[in-house]
């Protein structure tokens, strides 16, 4: 006690050491052998051995292009039905939610409580072929006789939308909850219409929470292989699947690490480019987390 | 409409008319929300109603008939209670590491000034952000560089890894929520820091360090990309899930779900009690 008493400057220090510890052996250092494994070449049986081997990522881009394609297009898809469904959610429960605000929220968050691969299952059951959401359908002629829902990308982006909304959801009620009403108020006895009120003041100072909610669902989203492998069918395959199936079924690891290396550039270059264009000063203001 | 008109003589049709679209705005809205909320709820009724249904082949995605026997024997199909039995030792071992490791984190962070604090941040930041997929192949191939043996170890280290920035979240909120006047009182009157600690800080934040510890335990039981990735051949509840995806669903799955999302609903709904409780009154 007595050594800490005199050099109090390394209290934070001890207190951070073990967590920052932990976190730099198993979540950075392994950073460094994802690019070293994916610089590799070798089979299983004959070992692996660092040989400079660029062209893991050639055949990456060469191979893999649509898998790539894919998931970002079903990742945008899902990530734009996610911000459509959660944002008058995300309103209604600021703007209305009265005394129900956190029961509410627990609903929003509710799914989570689900096991991820049950839920998704669930929705197996949801839009399989003898399920009700096709019969209504099929009644409606949106379907036709013989048309499926299950083993489509319409179930795959369904599933993702679901299983990443509430990462939508509850930044944009974060941002919603701090608009000040004074100034909605304001906007209305300047003779501005409530949709004018809503353009011009709610809308941009919800930028924040819309801002972190696509992150929130876009990069889990475009990593996902779950929904892919139980909704969709071989031709809905995301890179996921692939980084999964070159490490687990063909042990194919160098392959499998450059796939993932690009996957996280290619995240980190989208994520800059949109902090940039919807300016990081106007996207962070306001979130605290 | 002629109605309102009558009742605002002085505003005219116009003005009448914007209120019927204000009205109808109104509904939209709230019919919206609540459709979100229904696409949000509705696969967990599925879940819970097909843990009650008697599937006629091996998959439980058909409505059947209604019946009781997967409740009275939720074990009652191979590797299923192993695979739970592991979920719950790798969730307890984890959260109650990373909770330990994350609250030091969080406490520094909150009470202390020291330089590197922008990096700190960061390195807690971006396990939360990064793909799953993405960290449980990194790991992995630390584990497959090193022959590290794939299996409770290497699960228990992923699991903790990725719980560690949750439960700095969560205790961080908390502390920031806390005045430090009861501390500085303490310090005032003689008590040392350790027991201004002991006696003060960590009774008050003891709800935010459970808070962080049980969804550390959530997370874990949850989590299927890295498990799947680093665990060799050892099962846990999700990795079981996805193997039976492919051979079959027994209606004992959605059993062990419902159970685990009434247990985590029920212990979040008492933890939100307790924080409450302790809150005094007119503080927040």
């Amino acid at each position: 006690m007595h050594f800490l008493h005199r050099h109090r400057g390394l209290v934070p220090y001890l207190l951070l050491a073990p967590g920052l510890a932990w976190l730099a052996l198993f979540f950075l250092v392994p950073m460094y052998y994802l690019g070293y494994t994916s610089l590799q070449t070798g089979d299983l049986f004959s070992g692996y051995a660092f040989s400079w081997a660029w062209e893991n990522y050639s055949d990456a881009f060469s191979l893999y292009r649509g898998h790539f394609a894919r998931s970002l297009q079903y990742a945008g898809l899902a990530t734009l039905f996610a911000l459509l469904i959660s944002y008058p959610l995300a309103y209604w429960i600021a703007f209305r939610g009265g005394r129900w605000k956190n029961l509410l929220l627990l609903l929003v968050i509710a799914p989570f409580f689900v096991t991820y691969l049950i839920r998704t299952l669930a929705w197996k059951t949801i839009l399989a072929d003898q399920g009700f959401v096709l019969d209504v359908l099929r009644t409606l002629h949106l379907v036709g006789e013989d048309g499926r829902l299950l083993a489509t990308t319409t179930a795959v982006v369904a599933g993702i939308t679901y299983n990443y909304l509430p990462f939508m959801a509850l930044p944009l009620y974060v941002s919603l909850e701090q608009v000040d009403r004074r100034l909605v108020e304001a906007a209305e006895d300047l003779y501005a219409s409530g949709t004018k009120a809503f353009l011009r003041v709610t809308l941009p100072l919800s930028v924040p929470g819309i801002f972190a909610g696509t992150l929130l669902t876009f990069i889990p989203a475009a990593g996902d292989f779950i929904n892919a492998e139980l909704l969709g069918t071989p031709r809905q395959q995301m890179i996921g699947n692939v980084i999964q199936s070159r490490f687990k079924e063909v042990a194919d690891y160098p392959q499998a690490a450059a796939l993932s290396f690009v996957l996280i550039a290619g995240l980190l270059v989208a994520v800059l480019a949109y902090t940039r264009a919807v300016g990081s000063e106007r996207a962070t203001q306001g979130t605290v987390a | 409409m002629t109605v309102a008109a009558e009742r605002l003589p002085l505003s005219g049709r116009s003005r009448s008319g914007a209120r019927l679209v204000a009205r109808i705005r109104h509904h939209a809205l709230t019919a919206a929300a609540l459709a979100a909320l229904v696409f949000l709820l509705l696969p967990i009724a599925v879940v819970i109603a097909f843990s009650f249904n008697d599937p006629a082949g091996r998959f439980n995605f058909t409505w059947e008939r209604f019946t009781l026997d997967n409740w009275a024997n939720p074990f009652g199909f191979p590797d299923l209670q192993g695979s739970v039995v592991l979920s719950l030792e790798i969730a307890a071992l984890s959260s109650l590491v990373a909770t330990a490791l994350g609250t030091l984190i969080a406490l520094a962070l909150a009470r202390h000034r020291f330089r590197g604090r922008a990096a700190t941040n960061l390195l807690i930041f971006l396990p939360m952000a990064a793909p799953e997929i993405v960290m449980g192949s990194s790991l992995l191939a630390l584990f497959l560089n090193y022959s590290v043996p794939l299996g409770f170890t290497t699960i228990l280290i992923a699991h903790i890894m990725f719980n560690i920035s949750f439960v700095v979240v969560t205790v961080r909120a908390r502390l920031a929520g806390q005045d430090m006047h009861l501390e500085e009182a303490a310090m005032d009157l003689f008590a040392s820091p350790w027991a201004t600690f002991l006696r003060v800080t960590l009774p008050l934040i003891a709800p935010g360090i459970l808070a962080g510890g049980l969804l550390a335990f959530a997370l874990s039981v949850d989590d299927f990309v890295i498990t799947y990735l680093v665990s060799g051949s050892d099962q846990t509840f999700p990795l079981f899930v996805w193997g039976a995806a492919r051979v079959a669903v027994p209606p004992q799955i959605n059993v062990i779900g419902t159970i685990i999302f009434v247990a985590a609903v029920a212990l979040m709904v008492a933890n939100v009690l307790w924080q409450l409780r302790r809150t005094p009154k007119g503080a927040q």
